[in-house]
């Protein structure tokens, strides 16, 4: 999306994925402001891995320049919020699908989540393979082959609480950017 | 890294489609309610698969197919003293007792009858081991999985395993582009077949299971096999397909573009 407000343009990135696949936490990890995250406790137990969950987005915010500010827009990992990607889709320069690695319970749902992504769109993406730093964290090439992923689909690897890898998958998303703009 | 999880969430129809496809050397083991199944693969292919309280010796397969009397399985055994089964092959083989192919074809009844009975088991821990070679008694053999997976899928009744893996049928299929795929090596039905014979992006699956008769469960259950098998792979939807490439940055030229993502992609890197 390039929106203008008050000659501030805006870009927005969507971070999407199943549950508890670290979508707050990576928009946390860049955004300059505190994360505004519509949350709400986990009633069901098969989700109740953590406290909270997201239920409408979160939001984050990176100013780029004067004139440039990036808007990032997590949404709900959950199919009931189905409703809220075609809405929080609309516009985006680019999205990031998150996949939880130590949890295979959740890889069919992003499958399903980058189907329905794709099936809607052809913008561009990369997937994050997130929470490599854990023990149990299955390799990124298995994650590849489970998700049945082809080989010129971006997996990277991920902590999505650590700069260093976030910078690495917003930048590989970009350059990927980049290169369906000079082809456009 | 781990390869590890459940049954539940990870059907062995999947992991044996990723050991293919990875082309993995390593032990899966697999524990369920007390019993615990080691199967060994090279390269992506079936090596060896044992469980673990039950007998798996060469004679002792060899017995079981009738391959050798009670008598010379009475001596094998009497002769006191653990016997690799490749020394054993060896020894039976010399002595004219059975041939070479009859030892690898029993060892390869066995080795699949444990696989079909691993994909009964709903649920299970597992966990890959790379690198883990077979026992070193034991005979490896050196099986396509494709085959095996194929024979698992066939029976899988749960509509929500298949739904959820298949949710769409008005999605079509091509045949996977990897090089090593050969239909040719693959024992498929004749219901597989006819549904290879219509794979065709131009054809949904939903007009594939009509020209051929199936129902909802068996069209989703052939076309499950012939994914996990690696032998075709799913295409978007017409509409899909059809989408019209979406344009970026719409309202800026070309340097604009550029310079915005140039811009997003400094910023970044400053981080």
């Amino acid at each position: 999306m390039a929106g203008s407000d008050s000659q501030v343009q805006t870009v927005k990135m969507v971070i999407t994925g199943p549950f508890n696949a670290g979508k707050t936490e990576f928009i946390r990890t860049v955004s300059e402001i505190e994360v505004v995250s519509t949350e709400q406790n986990i009633s069901s137990d098969a989700e109740k891995v953590k406290q909270t969950t997201t239920v409408a987005l979160d939001f984050g915010r990176l100013t780029i320049d004067k004139s440039l500010v990036l808007h990032l827009f997590g949404t709900p990992g959950q199919r009931r919020f189905e409703f809220m990607w075609d809405i929080l889709a609309e516009g985006m320069l680019g999205y990031i699908l998150m996949v939880d690695s130590t949890r295979p319970e959740t890889f069919r749902e992003a499958r399903y989540i980058l189907d329905t992504f794709s099936d809607h769109s052809d913008t561009p993406f990369v997937v994050a393979v997130n929470k490599q730093d854990l023990e149990d964290a299955w390799d990124v090439e298995d994650i590849r082959h489970a998700l049945r992923l082809k080989d010129d689909i971006p997996v990277l690897p991920c902590v999505a609480t650590e700069m260093k890898p976030v910078k690495n998958v917003l930048l590989s998303l970009l350059h990927i950017i980049q290169k369906r703009l000079e082809e456009e | 890294m781990a390869l590890q999880g459940n049954l539940r969430d990870f059907p062995f129809a999947q992991l044996l489609n990723l050991v293919n496809l990875a082309r993995k050397t390593g032990m899966l083991e697999i524990i369920q309610k007390g019993e615990t199944a080691h199967v060994y693969f090279r390269d992506g292919r079936l090596a060896c698969a044992l469980m673990a309280n039950e007998d798996s010796s060469l004679a002792s397969v060899l017995y079981q197919n009738q391959r050798i009397s009670p008598n010379l399985y009475r001596a094998i055994k009497n002769k006191g003293g653990a016997i690799w089964d490749k020394e054993l092959g060896l020894q039976l083989i010399n002595a004219g007792f059975v041939s070479r192919e009859t030892i690898l074809n029993s060892l390869q009844q066995h080795h699949v009858s444990v696989i079909r009975r691993l994909f009964t088991w709903q649920e299970g821990v597992f966990r890959f081991i790379p690198n883990e070679p077979p026992p070193e008694d034991k005979i490896a053999l050196n099986m396509e999985l494709e085959n095996l997976i194929m024979e698992g899928s066939r029976h899988i009744q749960e509509m929500e395993i298949l739904m959820d893996e298949l949710p769409n049928l008005d999605v079509s299929l091509k045949f996977s582009e990897r090089p090593e795929n050969n239909l040719r090596k693959v024992n498929l039905t004749v219901e597989e077949w006819k549904v290879v014979s219509f794979v065709n992006p131009k054809n949904s699956i939903r007009q594939i299971a009509q020209a051929t008769s199936m129902d909802d469960l068996q069209i989703r259950r052939v076309v499950y096999g012939l994914l996990q098998a690696g032998l075709v792979e799913v295409l978007k939807t017409e509409q899909a397909r059809q989408l019209p490439q979406t344009q970026l940055l719409p309202n800026q030229s070309k340097d604009e573009q550029r310079s915005l993502v140039n811009r997003l992609i400094t910023r970044i890197r400053g981080l």
